[in-house]
This record gives structure tokens, sequence and C-alpha cells, in this order.
């Protein structure tokens, strides 16, 4: 089990949750299940995040693993300019 | 072997890292000899030109292209309807490179032509006739967002947008942790703003230039300045509906982009009219289409509100943002909530992003996009509390700076940072207490910017006279061959001078993300690292094998491989040379590859510090003195980190001071030239003075963080405090042109 | 067909063209001549770039008619340096980093040039108002600045 941190405005799409729970050993699968558990995640997912693993921030790792007591964020994708 | 696995940072004694070598491509610039866009010709190539809308919003009804096309030495004439159906994710680009039912804005193009010569492409142009039906316009952000404003786009909305907002709402972005109203319950004093920034535009010397050559059997060659050829590669194929390997894209030489280079506009258009007139297609914009027509930043309008104890201590922060991203989604709105409050380390904080659009140019990237606007209107708050309270303005932002350990605004943890050196350098300058004179005033600021990796790959060869050429697939905008080859030059313990860098086209490289978000010196930087160890080893195993030993009792070390240990045998050290020497006998051509997707970039914290003197007569503003404090995390090349320090700065200038865009009632541009369009110039500015702080990143082998963004981020709140200070008024609309500067005193009764 | 024929010398090079009565030199030397050295970065003489010295006085070649080079000496970056030989001001460029992504940097170099011909120890404000026509976006100016002021120095001690 990890805990998984959203930004604001995602919370309306979980019904208010800021910190969500769901089973992941990797980046890939916690974003399967939090799709899975939140349907109303999906458009956002599908647009693309950044994710922040212990201060660390992944852009695509998919396979990038996971601890238990991981700091898990999500973030908008990253880029510049 | 996963990178995660292998060491990153390590402390060590550099030999060339860390010093300022000559750059490998400075002699070609120097010279004239470098090629950048606008500088490359084919046999029969023809001129490309647009035609764009002169209404800032209009349905085309239709479009008569005969004339054009009946005209003598004009091959092809393109508009929408000779693009077919792409991606979901690709429309808006489509749309913003070529009109499809209505012009958005003044300067979108509508059309397009290929002709022999200038002159008769811009007959042609006035041949073609467009039925345009007017339709009202909006253009400021605020007006865009009400009940009754001008609608864009009927479907634009996503979920995020609460019912009953105007369609020209298109996003709603929202961040924070903590209650707000507790913070600003418990506070000794709480004050709410609210600011106003005008657009402005990366402003990069060297106008978008491309040539399209495509061929009979649909394999293409497109030469263009662009801060991401594989970018333009992967988008314009599937604007054309081509396979990626079917277009090959080179890199030139580029001349400026900022970010205003990191998405295409005649690109596309110049291919597809390539491939319609079967030949090459050479197409440039001139500055005025610059303005107009590509990617300028948003202007904004920021409401911010901070609870403060009298001993400096910020209980909440909030913000709510508001920015026009042009006539399609996607203002750097999200960032800008995101960063806004990121140099603090707050309990409560919360910041409301809306993404607005407006009958203009739709944006692009500029330098840490979205950040300045916000630092603007959070350091401008922060700044007249600790007035109020009769505060240091570098120890209130000491006292509640992130560290190592805060939770960001924004969400995570922050790992090791650099936000109390920098703070700290800042206080401990000269700068920080020299004394000022009449009507002059001194402004500190706080910035950030997140950065980030990116897919990188790098390619390491050894060539068999010992030097080495080093093949890298992100564009070079300031400076960055020279850090790689020092870093080559590092790991390999070889001269500087044996080391080569290019830029390599699409063909030849795996995929290579943007030259943006900072990311080169960090990104493509590890990757030449890794790609160096990896050529190592191939070496040291030359090495074992002529020598007849284990390849792990084999060592290299300042540019030989050298037997392990005594055990290992007494053989005499072979150089890179000797064994490059042999590499046909002892298995081939010998090379080094890398190909990540880099994570672990270090964000990257500045303070600002600025004295600048205000003439009360005119309004006018003059900048006595600058300094910049960056953490750069491990300077590679310093005198490029300076200069990213000191460019970044003078764009935040202009900007506070004199950059904005300036429509007309009938939404059209009115100074889309460098004459109106005011940036520095020489004589406007002192010397920009820089201190370069290293706090390492640890997700770096050198603890390299990028610099390149974070360097606009401060300015417009620095200048805007100096000069609130110097005036004795608080200026809350940007640019602080002279005119904003005298109203705002006189109002404030002291003209 | 209405062309001109021009006579000139570029770079102390005879030099014939034929052009529209229309084109700029800075078209000329670009499109005709194949000199790409010289840059166009607005076409309307706000920017510099395409500095180039029309019987040595400095002039943007975009606000020159390619037909008024008849019979003078044009000057450009190409002619900068002495063969291999770089000029002072081309070594003080590199060594100081006064140029980033370099598409104003031949414009800088012969409007410095211009300004070492005119003034062998100019103050900083003079070089900064000299140069005030040549747009830089990337550098904020400041080690361009130094460089002229570097070789300004090398070249009186020379």
């Amino acid at each position: 089990m990890v805990q998984v941190q959203i930004w604001g405005s995602l919370k309306a799409m979980t019904g208010g949750e800021g910190e969500l729970q769901v089973e992941a050993k990797n980046i890939r699968e916690m974003l399967d299940r939090l799709a899975e558990a939140y349907p109303r995640l999906k458009p956002q997912l599908a647009r693309g995040v950044s994710v922040s693993v212990d201060g660390k921030i992944y852009r695509d790792a998919w396979f990038t693993p996971l601890k238990p007591d991981s700091e898990i964020v999500l973030l908008p994708r990253l880029s510049g300019g | 072997m996963p990178l995660d696995e292998q060491k990153d940072l390590e402390v060590r004694d550099f030999r060339i890292v860390g010093k300022r070598p000559l750059r490998p491509d400075g002699v070609d610039k120097v010279t004239g000899r470098a090629r950048f866009g606008a500088d490359m010709t084919a046999p029969g190539m023809l001129v490309g030109r647009v035609l764009r809308s002169p209404h800032a919003h209009a349905r085309i009804r239709g479009i008569d292209t005969g004339k054009a096309e009946a005209l003598a030495g004009v091959k092809a004439v393109i508009t929408s309807a000779d693009f077919g159906e792409v991606d979901d994710d690709l429309v808006d680009i489509l749309v913003n490179c070529m009109a499809h039912e209505k012009a958005l804005y003044d300067g979108h193009a509508v059309a397009a032509v290929a002709a022999i010569s200038h002159a008769v492409a811009r007959k042609a142009l006035k041949l073609i006739e467009v039925d345009y039906e007017l339709l009202p316009h909006v253009m400021d952000v605020d007006a865009a967002m009400q009940a009754d404003a001008p609608v864009l786009h009927e479907d634009a909305a996503d979920e995020s947008v609460p019912d009953g907002m105007s369609k020209n709402v298109v996003r709603r972005h929202e961040f924070g942790h903590g209650d707000v109203e507790t913070g600003f319950a418990a506070a000794d004093k709480v004050l709410e703003r609210s600011f106003k920034t005008e657009a402005s535009h990366q402003g990069y010397i060297e106008p978008h230039a491309c040539l399209a050559s495509m061929g009979p059997d649909g394999q293409a060659d497109l030469w263009v300045c662009t801060q991401g050829h594989y970018m333009v590669r992967n988008t314009c194929a599937g604007l054309l509906g081509m396979d990626a390997s079917q277009l090959r894209v080179t890199a030139s030489e580029i001349g400026g982009g900022f970010g205003g280079k990191t998405t295409v506009f005649i690109e596309p258009v110049a291919l597809a009219l390539s491939r319609k007139a079967g030949r090459p297609v050479k197409m440039t914009m001139s500055r005025e289409e610059v303005f107009r027509a590509s990617g300028p930043t948003s202007s904004s309008s920021i409401d911010v509100k901070i609870g403060m104890t009298s001993e400096g201590k910020i209980t909440a922060g909030w913000a709510e943002l508001r920015y026009q991203g042009g006539a399609f989604v996607g203002s750097p709105v999200e960032f800008g909530a995101m960063s806004a409050f990121a140099a603090y380390d707050l309990e409560n904080v919360q910041t409301i992003g809306w993404d607005v659009v407006t009958n203009r140019p739709k944006q692009a990237a500029y330098r840490a996009p979205g950040a300045p606007m916000a630092a603007f209107a959070v350091e401008s708050v922060v700044d007249e509390l600790c007035k109020h309270f009769d505060l240091d303005p570098l120890q209130v932002r000491m006292k509640n700076a992130s560290s190592e350990g805060s939770k960001a605004s924004y969400g995570p943890t922050f790992s090791k940072i650099g936000l109390p050196t920098v703070l700290k350098a800042a206080k401990d300058h000269p700068h920080y207490s020299a004394p000022l004179g009449p009507n002059q005033g001194r402004g500190v600021a706080v910035g950030f910017w997140f950065n980030f990796g990116g897919e990188t790959c790098v390619s390491l060869n050894v060539n068999v006279d010992g030097t080495i050429g080093l093949s890298v697939g992100t564009p070079d905008i300031g400076g960055s061959r020279a850090s790689m080859c020092q870093m080559a030059a590092e790991e390999l313990g070889v001269p500087y001078e044996k080391i080569r860098t290019i830029v390599a086209d699409t063909a030849s490289l795996g995929y290579n993300d943007v030259t943006d978000g900072s990311r080169v010196t960090f990104a493509s930087g590890l990757a030449t690292i890794h790609a160096a160890r990896d050529a190592i080893q191939k070496l040291c195993g030359r090495a074992a094998q002529i020598w007849g030993i284990d390849e792990d009792a084999v060592i290299w070390e300042e540019g030989y491989a050298k037997p392990a240990g005594e055990n290992a045998g007494s053989f005499e050290p072979l150089s890179l040379a000797e064994i490059a020497a042999t590499a046909a006998n002892t298995g081939g051509p010998i090379a080094g590859h890398t190909e990540v997707n880099a994570d672990g970039a270090g964000q990257s914290f500045a303070v600002h510090l600025v004295d600048t003197e205000v003439d009360p007569e005119t309004g006018a503003v003059k900048v006595l003195r600058y300094t910049v404090f960056q953490d750069a995390g491990k300077a590679v090349h310093p005198s490029y980190v300076e200069g990213q320090f000191q460019g970044g700065a003078v764009q935040g200038i202009g900007w506070a001071l004199n950059e904005e865009y300036i429509y007309g009632e009938d939404g059209r541009l009115q100074n889309p030239g460098f004459l109106d369009y005011r940036v520095p110039v020489a004589s406007d500015l002192p010397m920009i003075d820089t201190v370069i702080v290293e706090v390492p990143n640890p997700g770096h082998p050198y603890g390299v963080r990028g610099v390149g963004e974070t360097s606009i981020v401060p300015p417009l709140a620095a200048i805007a405090n100096s000069v609130s200070a110097a005036a004795g008024v608080r200026l809350t609309h940007l640019p602080m042109s002279p005119p904003r500067v005298l109203k705002a005193i006189k109002a404030n009764g002291q003209g | 067909m209405s062309q001109v024929h021009v006579s000139t010398k570029i770079n102390g090079d005879a030099t014939e063209f034929l052009c529209e009565p229309e084109e700029t030199l800075l078209d000329v030397l670009r499109d005709r001549l194949g000199m790409t050295g010289t840059k166009e970065g607005c076409g309307t003489g706000d920017c510099g770039a395409c500095s180039v010295t029309l019987d040595g006085r400095l002039v943007c070649s975009c606000l020159v008619l390619g037909a008024e080079a008849e019979g003078r000496e044009v000057g450009t970056i190409e002619g900068v340096a002495d063969g291999e030989a770089l000029h002072p001001l081309q070594k003080k460029f590199l060594e100081h980093a006064a140029l980033q992504c370099g598409i104003c940097t031949p414009g800088f170099l012969v409007a410095a040039k211009s300004l070492m011909e005119q003034n062998a120890d100019p103050s900083e404000e003079e070089v900064r108002y000299w140069l005030a026509g040549n747009l830089c976006r990337c550098t904020g100016y400041d080690k361009i600045v130094r460089a002229v002021l570097d070789t300004a120095q090398e070249m009186r001690s020379a």
C-alpha cells in the first residue's frame, strides 16, 4: 500500500480526498490503480503527470519502485522554456 | 543499469569542470561562418510566405486561391484544406499554424504560397481572396472571463471548470495545503493586493526560419532553428501524416529561443508547401510576423493575500491567478500557481489558477513560464508587509525560507536546496548595505524554478587518433557544447581540445526532449558523463584483452588504462589514443552510449538585489545596480552560468520597465517591431553582477542544477519593489513604463 | 529585366552583382552573394544585426539599397578577421564569453570595430551608447561591454 498526495483541483474528482491509498509497487501500477479507483482522474492522468517520490521528480518512468513509506506526490507534467 | 543505482553525487577535485575554456563553436560565431535558420539554401528553392488575418476574430466563410495559383512563378498555394485529420493532441497546434473555421487573432495564418521569389510571393498573397465575417473580440483576461464576453470556442473547457463560467475559462488549477483562514486569523496583519502584468515576447533576435524539402517519395528534410528538432520532427510528421522516420530534421544554430522556439509555427506550412510544389521551400518570419504570430507570454491579473506576524513569520499565503494564453488552451497559470509561494515554508497555503482564452496569438513558453508574474505579485506583498512591520526584507525571507525538509507549496518535500545559502550570500554582500540617494530605492526578491531532466541520448565515439566525437541531441542555446566537452574530458582524462561536440540530426540519435526546462547541462551532461563511463568500460576491456588479464583487473586513470594493482600484472599504462589506434584489431570501433529519461533534476533558487532611481518629473526609471545570487549546484563553465544569470535578469528588466503588447480597440497589435516594443539596450543598463552559489544537486554526478530559467523569475518583483521604494508609491501594474510611474506618483499626491 | 548592375568592393574584393531596384544591401549580401554572416533581425533598422560599414561608416544594411553600393566599399563580418588571424575584438569576445547564441555577434563586432577606429579609449558609457543600436537578448550586454573595453585597452598598449 502506498499513499499518494494529489493537488487541490483534483480533489473534486476524488470526492474531496487529497491523500489516496492504493496497492502499487511502482509508478505505473500506482497510476493504473488510481485510474481504476477514481475514474474521474482519468482525463488528467491521460494528459500526463509528473510524480515526486521522496522529493525526486519523475516525468515518465513507469517502473520507478515505490516503498510503503515513500512520499508520493502527483504534479502537473513539468516542462519549461 | 538504471541510473538510480549508480552513484549519484560524488565529491571530487575537478580538472576542467569549473574552468573557463573557450567554447568549441566560438570561432564560427565570431566570424559569421556559423549557419543559423535562414542561412541555408537548396537548388531550386522557392520562397514561402504566409497570408495572415488582419482581424482579431472572424469566421472564415471561404478562401479563393484561384488568382494566386494562376500567377506566373507561383508553384503552390495551401490552406487548412491541405492538411488532413490529426490526433487530438495536435489539433490546437495545427489550427494555430493554419486557421480552420475562424481567424482567432490578428496575424493568424489563413493561407500560404510558395513562389520563385519574394516579390512574386508577396503579389500572390494579395491575390488570395478571403471572405471574413467579423466577430466581436476580447483581449483582456478579466474581460474574457465575464459572462457577456465574446466566446472563442464552444467546447474548450474541461472537467476542472465549474458550471456557469464564461466559455473562455478553459481550465482551473488549485494547489496548497493546510487552512489559510486559520493562518490569517493568527496573523498580526493581513494584506490583500491585486496586480496586473501585460504580455511580453521572448524577443529573440533571430526570427523563425526553416528550409523544407520533400521528395516525391514522401521523405523530407527540414533545416530549422529550434530548441527541439526531435519535437519538430514528431509534431510535423503528425501534422503531415508522415512516419517519423520519413522526416529528418537538422537543428541549425539558433539565434535565441527562451521558450519561444519550443513549438512550431511555419515549419509544417513549409513542409506542406514543399510537398505540393515538389521543390524545397524556404520560409522566414519577418519581425512583424514574429510579434503578431509566434508565441508571446500570457498577460495576467493576480490577487494575493498574505498574513504575517509582527516578528515576520508568514502564517498564510493565498493567491488567485488569471492568465490568458491567447486563443488556445494552455497558459502557464498552472506553473504560476505552483511556483508562487515555492520559496516559503508555509503551513497554510492555497493558490488557484484560471486559464483563459482571448483573441491573441497562442502563447509559448518564456523562460520559467508562469513564474515571473506570480513572483511579482507575491514578492510585492511580502515587501509591503516587511515595510509595514519595519523588518529587514532578507531577514524575513530567511525566517520563512523553504529548505531541506520543507513541504513545498506545490506538494513534495524538498530535498537539498540552495535557498538558505543564496539568501545568506545576498545578506552578506556589500550591495545590500550600500547607501542610497534621493529618489533611489532598493528591491529584493526571491525566485525559483522546478527544472526537469527528460529524454536524452548521447553517443560518444572514439576516433582512431584518440580524439573524441560527441553527438548530443539538444540544440545549444547558451554555450552547452563547451560544458559537454568539459564533462567528457573530465571523465575520460583527455584534453578538452581533443573533444568535438556536435548537435546531431534526428536520424542519428534516439529521441531527445526539447532544450528547455533548464535541462541541458543537467540531462545531456549526465548522459555525456555516463556515455564516457560506458566508453571507458569498453576501453578497459580492450586493454584487458591486449594484456591477457581479466576486465575487472583494469582501471582507468587520467586518460590511461592501468592494471588495477600489483596482482594484475606489471603492464605499461595504455593511453586512450593507443587503445584507439588498434581498435580494429581488438573488436572494432569503440563508442559509449547513453539513452536515458533523466530524472532527479534539482531546483534552482535565486535572490536578486536591484537599486533604481526614479525621475519624479517624467516617471523614467534608471537601473543603477543589479546583483544576481543563484544556486547552480555545480557550475561546469562559470562564464556561461554567469551569462544565464545576466541574460535572464535583463529580460526581466525589460519586462518590468518597458516591454508590453499594445493592442488597439480593433484588436490589432500596434507595436510589432523593436522600435515600439522596447527591449533593453546597452545604454539602459549597468554591469550585472553575479554570485554563483553551489549547493550540489544529489541527482547529478557533479551536482549540476539547471540555471537558465530561474534568472527571469525574481527581476519583475525585485524591480517593482525597488521602484516602489524609490517612487514612494506601490506599483502594481507592469510594465512600469514612465507614464504608469508618473501616474502613480501623481495619484499619490507627490507630483 | 529591370535589374540594376552594381560594381562595388566588399571586404577589399571587387564584386559585381545584379539586383532589383528595391532590394536592400542586406538581401544582396545574403541571398545574391551567399554572405550569410550579416543577419536580418528586424528589417527596419532597429536591431543592428545587419550592421556593415559603407565607406567606413557604420550602417544598417537593411536600410541601404543594394544599388547604393555602386562604387563604394562595403565592410562585413566576413572581413573583420585577417585570413586566419582573428581581430583582437573577436578574440576578446571569445575570452569574455561575450556571446551566447551568437546571432547578434556579427553586428556587434562590426559596430565595435567601427568604434575602435573612431575612439581608441572609450569609457564604459561611450561603449554602451555606441552599441545602443545593437540588440542582444541573451547576454544582458555585460560581457560584451567588458570585451570591448578590454580590447581597447589591449590595442592601446600594442
